[in-house]
This record gives structure tokens, sequence and C-alpha cells, in this order.
């Protein structure tokens, strides 16, 4: 078995039996990522010399000793660009350590490789990355997801072992469902968004990647926890989240969202999911109906709520301080050239949506409305929570759509984050896993299990999320590539 | 609401420069997406609450004490221009 296929837990294993080593792992992987980004393109870029010299002097005590980790191009790492996937961050290089990237160090993970994105994480496809799109590693015509598409598809093409990516209504979930890797947001709160740059502070999070349920709960040990440099980070305190997998589903109560499984969802992906719940009944948890009653509003006010956030965050990126600047003339026409020619057209138009609900005369009528929605949306899951430990549904309506098929419908791409976005609304904790395989056009095409958690309650998803995962094969599947 | 929207104006606001390509057709995408979200307008929110933070934090404070952070050099590291341990930037007032 190839070195590059190995999950954390078990290159952890091979390193503390001597077996291989930091710097055996590191050139195995540059070398799989040099045979096959080509087709995947998931690196905006790599620095392998910096990661060799950390590979050397790696401690395997450590938790997370000597793995190699793949950052999402929009997470600060100290002397690295971070594009966050736009021209407007040309020459920009981090002057510090976001405090995840600090954690991961302590942890003795090696920082490894930028990952492209949705400029500025608005997107469900990395087609809006001004570097070019990532492809499925699944199927090359298709999307990865986004707007952490080039993360997922680097874990699920065995070019990492694992990865960091971000999710404001659905960006790691989503990328991990079509690309058949796990994909973990943590509750909002559970980890640091310092160095994170900031797209809707009231519904980024930070979170991994990977190749199995228990390495999501190893990169989520290292880290959570509260930061004194993100006053919305939570003094919660950080249990191992290792500890419960394993543990039976004894009663376990999952709940199945009535609005959640609804006609317009791909016939293979309701069967998949379905499937899914049925076997979960077979391991002993009991199937609950819930009803989130408020979830066809959860589009309309996130992109009210995301859009208003983003304006105000995006407002620094005038060609002052970093990054490219254009315009010889005067400072409005500098702000206007530099913002004009430096964002792509997605960007552009949730700045414009966001400004104009935050406007005067408007800011009532969207911005305040969509945020008592959003207070209804948040009771939803509290009421449903009452009842059941997770709540399970698909995390897509469909697998891996063509590149090019949505990019000229805003709306339509909106609507396909339709499953994600009510979690992040609510700030609770959300995954997705394999729980099977589309057949399109004679490709196999992954299909993502979502599971909804109570807010800081990771140990327990984890765990349902476990029990699910080793009594199934989905996550020995490799794609072929 | 949505035909009340536009986009020159509010391009504006954002200190974005346009095209009159990318108004157009941001006047009618945008407007699209306004016309979804209007549907909000219908829900029933007399006596509830806005929900700024998911899981509410109030009154975050540290001790008003000064820290080092970047030095001069690393803040002026990407500067487009810099000079004299400054930003260099269009004249801002006339």
């Amino acid at each position: 078995m190839s070195l590059t296929s190995l999950s954390i837990s078990e290159l952890r294993r091979k390193f503390r039996s001597r077996e291989t080593s930091p710097i055996e792992a590191l050139e195995a992987l540059e070398a799989r990522i040099g045979k096959v980004e080509p087709v995947v393109h998931g690196y905006l870029s790599r620095d392998y010399a910096a990661a060799r010299t950390l590979a050397e002097k790696a401690d395997i005590s450590l938790p997370l000793g000597g793995v190699p980790i793949a950052i999402k191009d929009v997470i600060n790492v100290n002397g690295e660009p971070c594009s966050c996937g736009s021209k407007i961050l040309d020459g920009y290089r981090a002057t510090y350590d976001a405090t995840v990237i600090k954690m991961l160090r302590a942890a003795g993970a090696i920082p490894f490789g930028r990952c492209n994105m949705d400029e500025f994480a608005m997107g469900s496809s990395t087609e809006n990355s001004a570097f070019g799109r990532s492809c499925n590693p699944w199927d090359p015509s298709r999307v990865p997801g986004g707007s952490s598409g080039g993360s997922a598809a680097v874990v699920a093409a065995n070019e990492a072992f694992a990865a960091l990516g971000s999710d404001t209504g659905g960006s790691i979930r989503q990328p991990a469902a079509l690309c058949g890797c796990v994909g973990l947001k943590p509750t909002y709160g559970r980890v640091s968004r310092f160095g994170l740059v900031a797209f809707a502070s009231s519904l980024d999070q930070i979170g991994p990647f990977t190749k199995t349920v228990e390495d999501a709960a190893l990169v989520l040990n290292a880290i959570s926890g509260r930061d004194p440099l993100d006053s919305t980070s939570l003094e919660e305190p950080v249990p191992d989240y290792t500890a419960q997998l394993g543990q039976d589903l004894k009663g376990v109560k999952l709940g199945m969202p009535r609005e959640y499984f609804i006609s317009g969802i791909d016939p293979q992906v309701d069967a998949a999911v379905r499937a899914a719940i049925r076997h979960y009944e077979s391991l002993g948890a009991e199937i609950v109906e819930v009803s989130l009653p408020n979830t066809e509003h959860a589009v309309g006010v996130y992109y009210i709520i995301a859009t208003a956030e983003a304006s105000a965050n995006l407002a620094r990126f005038d060609g002052v301080r970093y990054g490219s600047r254009a315009g010889a003339g005067n400072i409005l026409e500098m702000y206007g050239q530099t913002r004009g020619q430096g964002f792509g057209p997605e960007v552009k138009r949730r700045i414009i949506l966001g400004t104009y609900v935050l406007s005067s005369g408007y800011y009532d009528a969207f911005y305040l409305r969509a945020q008592k929605v959003r207070t209804l949306i948040r009771g939803d899951f509290t009421r449903a929570f009452e009842k059941v430990d997770a709540i399970i549904c698909p995390t897509t309506p469909e697998p891996a759509f063509k590149a090019g098929d949505r990019s000229d419908d805003p709306l339509k791409m909106y609507l396909a984050d339709i499953f994600t976005i009510a979690c992040n609304l609510a700030g609770t904790c959300g995954m997705s896993l394999p729980c099977g395989f589309a057949d399109v056009d004679g490709k196999k095409l992954p299909v993502g299990l979502q599971l909804i958690g109570q807010p800081f309650q990771e140990s327990r998803l984890l765990q349902i999320a476990h029990a699910y995962e080793q009594s199934t094969e989905w996550h020995k599947a490799a794609a072929p590539l | 609401m949505s035909d009340q929207f536009d986009v020159r104006y509010i391009a504006q606001l954002a200190r974005l420069e346009l095209s009159a390509d990318e108004i157009a057709k941001f006047q009618s995408q945008i407007g699209q997406v306004l016309s979804h979200v209007e549907k909000l307008n219908k829900v029933d929110v007399s006596g509830v609450e806005p929900t700024a933070h998911a899981n509410h934090v109030v009154n975050v404070f540290r001790a008003d004490e000064a820290r080092a952070w970047f030095t001069p050099a690393e803040a002026l590291a990407n500067a487009p221009r810099s000079a004299n341990g400054l930003f260099i930037v269009p004249k801002v007032i006339e």
C-alpha cells in the first residue's frame, strides 16, 4: 500500500514503529502531487523546501508529529502567499501565522501547500478562482465543489493526508460530499478565526478535510479552543474528540428533517442517503422524523447576512496596505479601479448586494429582518435537538456537476447550498462523510451523508459518524487517478 | 424594493468601478436574487430578536495594555508603495 493512500492515524502508526519517516512521507506526497496535479489542479503553490526542513526536525512524539497538512489559501501561514483565490492579493505574503496554524505546528504538523478556492470563499464549485478551476478527482470534467474545492480535491486524490478549509454556508461539507472525503464544520466559536481572511464573520469556521472520521477528530483536537485574539471564540473546554469513537449507537436518536427530503433531489443521492439511514437503524439508532419549518428561508437569509458582512470585510482591499494597486489618478479612482480590476464577478456581485442591504433605508427591511428570521431558523434546530442527538440528511441535492454548468446562473448556484446553509445560520456543527456513489455518464460520483450535531457536541457527532464509517467500506474507495 | 435597486449607485458606495457590461449584467442577476430574498417579507417576525452571534457572547474585554505586534517593517512588508515608514497613497485632502 502506498504511503500517500494512508490516513493520518495509519501514517502516525508507521512513524512510531519506524516503518517510515516524515521525510519519506513528504517525498511520497510530492511525487504523487507531481503525477496527478496536472489533472487535479488543487494546489496554487507549495513550498516543498520549507516543508522538508520542518520534516527533518519533526518530533513524532507530538499528536500530529511529522504530518503534512494542506491549507486553503485563505488562512495565513507566515511567509507564504494567501491569495484567497484572488488577483487583488497579488504578491501578498503573510507576515504571521493564523492561530490554527500555530496550533497545528505545536501539535507537530507541517503546513504544506496552498489550496485553490473560490475567490474570497464565495462559491460552490471553485470555478470562481482567479487562477483556474480545480477538478474533481472522480471525474475531472466535473467540479470538486466549493469554496474549499482545492482542499477536498487534494485529499481525495491522495495529494494530502488532510487539509484545512473554511465553511461559511457549506464550503467544507459540500466539497467533501462531491469528492468523497470527510469534511467537518465545527460549532461557531469552537475554532479561532484569527488569521482566516474573513468572508462573513458571524458564519465562518475553519475545519478539516480528512480520509476518515478518526483523522477529523485528531485534527479537531489540535485546532480547537478559546483564542484571546478571536473574541468570538468560546471558553468551552476541549475534550479529546477521539474518546467516544467506537462507542455503540444504543439509545442514539437521529432526526430526519422532512424539509430536506423533497422532490428535486437526485434519485441516486436520495437512495444512497436513505440506505445509510436504514444502516443506522441496523446499528441500533432510532430514526425520528423532525421538522425544520423555516428551511425554505435559509438561502434568502444567508444571502442577505453573508453578503452584508462580506461587503464590510472586503472593504479593506483597497490597494493601500497590501496586494495589487491600480489607478494612476486620485484616491477614489485608486479604490474604484483596484477593486474593479482586482475582484472577480461573483465577489463584486456579493459586495454590491451586501452594500445594498445595509444601505440607508434598507437596513431594517433586509439585514435586520434577515437576522430575525435567522433566530427562527436557530429555534428550529434547538427544538429538534430536544428530541434527537443529531440530524441526518443529504449534504447536497446532486452529485458533482459539470464545470460550466452553473456559472451563468448565480441563483441556481446559490440554491445548491440548500442543505448546508442552515447549519451555519444556527451556528452548530456539521459534517459530511461518504455514503455511496451515483452512476453518472459511466462514472462513479461520490454521495455525501450529512450529520448535524448539537452545538459543542462534536464528540457525539464524530462517534455517530464513526460507527457508520467503520461498518461500511465507502472510506476505502479511491478515486481512479 | 428590487425595482429601486440601482447598481451604479451601490457600486459607487462600495468603491467598485464597473464596466457598462458589468452594470447591465449585475442589474439583472442581482435583481433575480433580490426577488428571491424578498420572500422573507412574508415571514412573521413579530417579537423575534435578531441573532448576531449564534452562540451568544457579550462584553469580551481585555485589559487596556499595549502589546508588541508587527514591527513597522512587517506592517509595511506588503505595501504597494511605501517610504520613510509610511504607506504612500494619492493625495486624500485637497
